[in-house]
C-alpha cells in the first residue's frame, strides 16, 4: 500500500511541477483566474475531507477494539462525507460550465494563455482528485459490506487499514490543491 | 501485526486533537490568503499545507508508531525524489 501511495505522490507531483512552472510564467493570469473560483466551496470541501479522514481513523480504531457497530458507523459517516465532497465539487464545476468555462470552450479560448493553462490544470487536477475520491468511496463501501459480513474483523483489519491509508492520501492531495488553486494572492 | 499497543498509540482523543489542529490550520491558510502579504504568500500556504500533511501522515496514517524502517522512510524518499525532479526542472525553467 505504501509503495502505491508513493507512486500516487509522484503522479500528482508531476502535475504540481507543471502547475508551478506555468504559475511562474503567468502569475497575473493565475491570480485573476483563481478569483473566479468559489473560495467558500473550496474551504467547505477542505473541512469535509479533513473530517472524513478523522472518521475513517476512528473506524479503524474501533474495529481493532472489536467494536464493530461503532466502526461501521464511522465508516458510513466517512462515505457520507466523501459523497458530500463530490456534490459540492459537482456544483462548483456546474457553475463553471454555466459560465462557459470548460476545457476548449469558446469563452475560455478567447482568454489569455495563462488563464487557459490555469483552467486546464484546474479541471485536470481537481478532476483526477475527484476520480480518486470516487474510487475511495467504492473501496470503502466494499469494506463496509465485508465488515458487515465479518470478513474484515478485529483480527483481520488490514483491508480497512489499507483503504484508510488510501483515503488519507486523497485528503493530503486536496490539502495541497486547495491553497494552490483557490488561494492565489 | 504485533498487537494493539504497537500499532497505534493513538486513541479518539488524539485523533480529535489532530482534527481540530487541521481545521485551525485551514482557517489560518484562508486568513493569510486574504491578507495582502505579496510574494511570501505562496511560501506560507505551502508551509501550512506541509504541516497539515505531516499531521495526517504521523497520526492518522500511524507513521509515528511505525516500526518498519522501509515504511518509515518511504515517504521521505519519495519526497526527495520529487524534490530532485523539481529542482532539476527549475535549473532549466529559471534560465530561459
Amino acid at each position: 500500500m505504501w509503495l502505491f501511495i508513493c507512486t500516487e505522490i509522484l503522479l500528482f507531483g508531476g502535475l504540481f511541477l507543471l502547475y508551478s512552472m506555468y504559475r511562474y510564467k503567468h502569475p497575473q493570469a493565475f491570480h485573476a483566474a483563481s478569483l473566479e473560483l468559489n473560495r467558500f466551496d473550496g474551504t467547505l470541501n477542505t473541512a469535509i475531507l479533513i473530517s472524513s479522514s478523522l472518521t475513517v481513523a476512528l473506524a479503524i480504531h474501533f474495529l481493532r477494539q472489536d467494536r464493530r457497530r461503532q466502526a461501521m458507523g464511522f465508516l458510513a459517516l466517512t462515505l457520507l462525507a466523501g459523497a458530500a465532497f463530490l456534490v459540492v465539487k459537482g456544483f462548483e464545476w456546474a457553475e463553471k460550465f454555466r459560465h462557459g468555462l470548460f476545457p476548449n470552450s469558446l469563452v475560455l479560448l478567447a482568454r489569455d494563455k495563462g488563464q487557459i493553462l490555469y483552467f486546464g490544470l484546474y479541471f485536470m487536477m481537481t478532476g483526477l482528485h475527484a476520480l480518486h475520491v470516487l474510487i475511495g468511496l467504492g473501496v470503502l463501501s466494499a469494506v463496509l459490506i465485508l465488515i458487515n459480513r465479518s470478513r474484515v474483523t478485529a483480527g483481520r483489519p488490514v483491508l480497512l487499514e489499507n483503504s484508510g491509508l488510501y483515503w488519507h492520501l486523497v485528503d493530503i492531495i486536496w490539502i495541497f490543491l486547495f491553497p494552490l488553486f483557490y488561494l492565489i494572492t | 501485526m504485533k498487537g494493539k499497543a504497537n500499532h497505534g498509540g493513538a486513541g479518539p482523543r488524539t485523533y480529535l486533537l489532530v482534527w481540530a489542529g487541521l481545521l485551525a490550520l485551514t482557517a489560518a491558510t484562508v486568513t493569510v490568503a486574504s491578507l495582502q502579504i505579496g510574494r511570501a504568500a505562496v511560501g506560507v500556504a505551502l508551509a501550512i499545507a506541509a504541516v497539515k500533511s505531516t499531521l495526517v501522515l504521523l497520526y492518522f496514517m500511524h507513521l509515528r508508531w511505525e516500526k518498519r524502517l522501509l515504511i518509515k522512510l518511504a515517504i521521505p524518499i519519495t519526497l526527495v525524489t520529487l524534490a530532485i525532479f523539481i529542482g532539476l526542472t527549475y535549473t532549466d525553467v529559471l534560465r530561459r
